[in-house]
């Protein structure tokens, strides 16, 4: 094995039921560089990491770890921690019942003469790498009681004080704001500096450009390539991502802005708010309007569209829908106004897991019928393959459970089961995150083509480009409260100056 | 080979391959004590009513198939188990006998009320009994099994303090019709019947199969989906409390009496098990009606084939115990996975010898 | 360094101890005529109840790695008809029947762990089937209600009593009582103690918590959660053993009816004391002042002599009613707070 080289895996192969996830996949991490792992949803990224910390059995193929003689399987992620190889998953993987320093060493607490745990060892430690890391906790206190960035942090922080020499990083930004990817990024140079090599798996095309040394590349599980960061741009990484050019994204959208009269107002909220989650605000949107809703995570973004469609209890003010007042006191309220929801957490709030496809695509519409009007199986049939159909989600059939689809193919099945109850106003709350960027730019121009049909939309995302490649107007929010709306001059610069928060 | 995947990979193969077992068991006691080999099978009429080991099955087991209903929609909706059925059962009952036969009284041969005021307001208990579990459950999000063990261990007292700590007999011969014949077919047998047609067509007609396993699986998004989570936890509760209530009136009626200590003893594992053993999971949400129902006739010719065989009471449970962890070890699968991993390396051995 | 806040958690034991020593006191103002000021009264309520108590802790163990134990109960009955056919009919010594009946809690145990470890079934079916299992077997050793008083080890054994140096008083008779407790209390609070210092201070109390906390969190951490589990059911059982055997001390008798039910005085005296049975909260302290409670209530209801022993029931399950809505009004009020 070449001295630099600390992770070697060739030609792994891997099966699903139906599916080759894995077909002889190469991969090779040297000492002291960040790797991007990168494909679109069910290109075999999530799989070849699987296989390589022992969750999933590959069936053929060979890891080989520097320091290690012979192929290396592991059995499970304690064995993978034992060759030195640490991983962070996107879900934080931490019990959130035991206190933040029993999260950091459970497994490997530090131990008295007598085989006991040493408590105040345990803390000092926990509390010189927390503060290593410029977080200021309490290492006592439970880790429930801190947000779920914080929480994430911590999970890296484990993977770090644990010696690796192989850190694997499976879409740690995701619940991060811009200020704590900083801190990560910050933190994955040192480790860098230290020799330590890192995997890093992301969504996001800017922190692969901040980071990464290299590039791997996977297409329907099969690797498409390895590139040095600098031989591959942006444009070209997508194209070998996708497998085909590049759909400008930037074109997708007509340069004309739309303009509203008051008749067409859709939804009017004035003084709305829920308790601890938002202040109270006022907002309006009109037929055809894509409103975007902008600012930084726990800026109070999805619980304003929360409120406003009841899934939080609005507890001051009024709305009104097409006019008239309304009182909205369960989601199924805001249904019967011709109003949908799809939630930022797909897999906690969207997908009901061990449902067929057609079953959650009449969900909505059947709860929107009542229990007593049941959907004739002709017409569920009907509407499933209509919208799996429209949205081109791919699935073995319309009877596969949802929760054997690829992330990007569940948002699809959600999007078609609000599509189905045709509703007036949707609001979407995050629909591409963690999808591909092929399905992104289709999601993109569905919502512009349902604003188009004259349907109101709040939109969602973290990602500003995407926003205004789609919104003709934004609500911009920080710290609970909405600050502002941005109707003209919709650039990257207003909108960050706007969140950040202009007269400081 | 696949053909055989599909028949053992189906839910409802479990609960029906147990069944045959039980009926050759049957067969081959039979058999072997010199009766007649279809002994097991053999309806006959006596006394103007029907007759047989079948029957007696079937009628047997009418109070664990009606809370095998209600147990089946609270497993699906909220991932747990209502452990309280077997006690809302005897609270019905003595309930029930307590208003027919007047309070204190111990022993009556009239009807202190209408036979239908006694009947209703048992099963009405039973739903009270269904609505304070669904309230604990669905509206304050306590965990199923701690909610019903509440009634689990204060519903029998309620009924012995309702009874006046007696045990009550009702020596009427309209009270007895429930636990007794309804022309020549046990009334239990018909009981049993028209609730789980009645359920059946609930779930064929409506969309309630789909509501229960929508929250079953998935809570929060079922509410953003547009359904009312909590509401359905709710009513699966409350019907679970009327089907032991059915139930706790049914077991009353065999006896003539409300029997608070003994009526629906352990029913509740019985019912849990009629769920488990129609390869439902207890983590909720996907079920089958049909394999709850043939798991809880399945228990009950269990059970009555040890009584054939002469197993005592007492010693019984541990046939029932042995069989349910062998049961669920097959459906286990770690077990299951553990098996093909044999198989495949059987047949990479033989592939192996074969070149 | 900054004061620590008291969560949530730490607040509902401290009702339940509030609660305890409220009850308590009523019960003193109320029955001072009845001897219930006298600490034997509360010794006797330890007494009564140590064989609950040691399998509340071993269910506590139990319920933070977010299983249950049913079996608990008829497991005891097994137990102590074991020991007592065991003595009685076949003439064994009562050590060596006290260290077969350890064993034999061992392997129940390891039956039962294995079932819920590793082949993943759900701990509900697999103690439920123990628990047929264990009362069925207790018939097949006899369906006799056996007493013991032959075996004179034994015999003198839980006729041993530890007079407390203090709280003595003289009686009507003008006899002085001093206050005792029995070898079964001691065994039960030495229980007690080791598994608080082993939940607190050894890493495999603390796998309990983290399993019950998030299992797939635990697995991806490092944990052996198959061996933690079956662990934990192997002590469980074995604690159970250890109460069976303190069971017996205290009925000196075995039959199949025995302990009926006690499975569910365990999980209310747990969940009392502040256990969820979602696992990963609780603590052995909480689950002893639970089995108090469970214990006050009972001799409360048999001081007043009056009452209906049904009403000790249904006052135990009105105050778990309550401990539960309390529970679930905590639970809301933390999640508004996110």
């Amino acid at each position: 094995m070449d001295n630099n080289v600390v992770l070697t895996m060739r030609g792994i192969c891997m099966t699903f039921p139906g599916v080759k996830a894995l077909d002889h996949v190469d991969f090779t991490l040297r000492k002291g560089e960040i790797h991007a792992l990168m494909g679109e949803n069910g290109a075999g990224k999530s799989t070849l990491i699987k296989c390589l910390t022992g969750i999933n059995a590959f069936e053929a193929g060979e890891i080989r770890v520097d320091g290690i003689d012979g192929p290396v399987v592991n059995h499970s992620t304690l064995d993978a921690q034992k060759k030195g190889i640490s991983t962070v998953y996107q879900e934080v993987n931490l019990c959130p019942n035991l206190s933040v320093a029993e999260n950091l060493f459970i497994g490997r607490e530090p131990k008295t003469k007598i085989g006991t745990i040493d408590w105040k060892t345990m803390v000092k430690r926990s509390q010189k790498i927390v503060q290593d890391l410029d977080m200021d906790i309490d290492v006592t206190q439970n880790l429930e009681e801190y947000s779920l960035a914080l929480q994430q942090m911590i999970a890296i922080a484990r993977a770090v004080d644990m010696d690796c020499k192989v850190l694997i990083l499976d879409e740690p930004t995701s619940s991060l704001d811009d200020n704590e990817v900083e801190k990560l990024f910050k933190l994955m140079n040192q480790l860098k500096a230290k020799g330590v090599g890192i995997i890093f798996v992301t969504h996001f095309l800017e922190q692969v450009y901040a980071v990464c040394d290299r590039i791997t590349v996977l297409r329907d599980g099969q690797l498409v390539g390895e590139y040095p960061i600098e031989d591959l741009p942006r444009v070209k990484l997508v194209a070998a991502m996708m497998g085909k050019d590049f759909d400008d994204l930037a074109s997708i959208k007509s340069d004309e802005s739309p303009v509203f009269s008051d008749e067409d107002i859709l939804i009017d909220a004035e003084g709305m708010s829920h308790k601890g989650t938002i202040k109270p605000f006022n907002l309006q949107v009109h037929k055809g309007e894509v409103v975007g809703l902008t600012g930084l995570l726990g800026s109070g973004r999805s619980e304003l569209a929360r409120v406003i469609y009841g899934a939080d209890k609005n507890q001051t003010g009024t709305l009104k829908v097409k006019g008239k007042e309304v009182k909205i006191n369960a989601p199924i309220d805001a249904m019967k106004l011709g109003m949908g929801l799809l939630p930022d957490d797909r897999k906690a709030e969207g997908i009901i897991g061990d449902l067929s496809v057609r079953e959650n695509i009449i969900l909505a519409l059947q709860a929107k019928r009542g229990m007593f009007r049941l959907l004739p199986m002709s017409k569920q049939i009907e509407l499933a393959d209509k919208y799996i159909d429209m949205l081109q989600i791919k699935t073995a059939s319309r009877e596969t459970l949802i929760k054997q689809l690829s992330g990007g193919n569940q948002q699809k099945v959600i999007l078609g089961r609000w599509l189905a109850t045709d509703p007036d106003f949707l609001i979407l709350d995050e629909p591409t995150r963690g999808i591909d960027i092929g399905t992104k730019t289709e999601i993109q121009k569905l919502v512009l083509k349902l604003a188009k049909e004259g349907k109101g939309i709040i939109f969602i995302s973290s990602e500003i480009e995407e926003m205004l490649r789609t919104c003709t107007k934004m609500a911009v929010l920080r710290d609970g409260m909405k600050v502002g709306e941005i109707t003209e001059s919709l650039s990257q610069e207003t909108v960050m100056k706007a969140i950040a928060g202009g007269d400081k | 080979m696949s053909k055989f995947k599909k028949i053992t990979g189906k839910q409802l193969f479990l609960p029906i391959f147990c069944m045959f077992l039980v009926m050759a068991a049957n067969i081959i006691y039979d058999v072997a004590s010199g009766n007649f080999a279809l002994n097991f099978f053999t309806i006959s009429v006596r006394n103007g009513v029907l007759y047989g080991r079948l029957i007696d099955i079937l009628n047997r087991g009418s109070e664990i198939a009606i809370l095998a209903i209600g147990m089946t929609l609270v497993v699906s909706a909220s991932a747990g188990t209502d452990i309280s059925v077997g006690s809302v059962m005897s609270l019905a009952a003595s309930f029930c006998c307590m208003l027919l036969a007047g309070y204190g009284v111990s022993s009556t041969t009239d009807l202190a009320v209408p036979l239908a005021v006694g009947v209703i307001g048992g099963i009405l208990m039973g739903c009270l009994c269904g609505a304070f579990n669904g309230t604990l459950v669905a509206y304050l999000n306590v965990q199923p099994m701690v909610a019903t063990l509440i009634l689990f261990s204060a519903a029998r007292a309620i009924g012995l303090l309702l009874c006046n700590n007696l045990i009550v007999y009702v020596r009427n011969d309209s009270f007895k019709f429930f636990g007794g014949y309804l022309g020549f077919i046990p009334t239990p047998i018909i009981i049993a019947a028209v609730c789980v047609v009645v359920m059946a067509l609930l779930l064929k007609k409506t969309a309630l199969g789909l509501y229960v396993q929508s929250v079953g699986i998935n809570k929060k998004a079922s509410r953003i989906a547009g359904l009312n989570s909590s509401r359905i936890i709710f009513v699966c509760y409350l019907v679970c409390g009327l089907m032991a209530g059915i139930a706790g009136i049914v077991a009353s009626s065999r006896i003539s009496s409300a029997d608070s200590n003994n009526i629906g003893l352990n029913y509740e594992m019985d019912a849990i098990l009629a769920v488990a053993l129609g390869g439902n999971s207890l983590g909720g949400g996907k079920f089958s009606l049909a394999g709850s129902i043939i798991g809880a006739y399945t228990i009950q010719a269990i059970t009555t084939t040890l009584y054939a065989l002469g197993v005592s009471t007492d010693v019984a449970p541990v046939f029932k115990a042995i069989i349910v962890i062998i049961i669920v070890t097959i459906q286990a699968p770690p077990f299951k996975a553990y098996m093909k991993r044999r198989a495949a390396r059987k047949a990479l051995a033989k592939g192996g010898a074969a070149v | 360094m900054k004061k620590k806040k008291i969560n949530s958690n730490t607040l509902l034991l401290i009702i339940t101890i509030v609660l305890f020593v409220v009850m308590y006191a009523a019960g003193c103002i109320v029955y001072a005529g009845k001897g219930f000021t006298h600490l034997q009264t509360f010794l006797n309520v330890l007494i009564n109840n140590a064989g609950l108590l040691c399998v509340a802790c071993g269910m506590t163990c139990i319920m933070l790695t977010g299983g249950i134990d049913i079996s608990v109960g008829a497991l005891i009955a097994m137990d102590c008809m074991f020991l007592a056919v065991g003595m009685e009919r076949w003439g064994m010594s009562a050590p060596l029947l006290c260290l077969l009946v350890l064993l034999i809690g061992l392997v129940f145990g390891l039956v039962q762990g294995f079932c819920v470890g590793y082949l993943e079934i759900q701990p509900f079916i697999v103690t439920m089937a123990g628990m047929f299992f264990a009362r069925g077997m207790t018939a097949v050793i006899s369906t006799d209600q056996v007493s013991i008083s032959t075996n004179q080890f034994f015999v003198n054994l839980a006729n041993f009593k530890l007079e407390l140096p203090f709280g003595s008083y003289v009686n009507s008779k003008g006899v002085e009582q001093i206050p005792f407790i029995r070898i079964t209390v001691i065994i039960a609070l030495i229980v007690l103690i080791a598994i608080f210092l082993m939940l607190r201070y050894t890493k495999f109390g603390r796998s309990l918590y983290a399993v019950g906390g998030n299992e797939i969190s635990a697995t991806m951490m490092g944990l052996d959660v198959k061996k933690t589990k079956l662990k934990a059911y192997m002590l469980s059982s074995f604690i159970c053993s250890i109460g069976g055997i303190c069971y017996c001390l205290n009925t000196m008798s075995g039959s199949v009816q025995q302990a009926l039910g006690l499975e569910m005085d365990a999980i209310s005296s747990a969940v009392i004391g502040g256990t969820l049975l979602t696992g990963g909260v609780g603590n052995v302290i909480g689950s002893f002042f639970g089995v108090l409670i469970n214990g006050t209530i009972s001799t409360l209801v048999k001081t007043n002599g009056k009452l209906l022993s049904s009403w000790s029931n249904i006052a135990v399950a009105a105050l778990l009613c309550f401990f539960i809505v309390l529970q679930s009004i905590f639970a809301k009020i933390k999640e508004s707070k996110k």
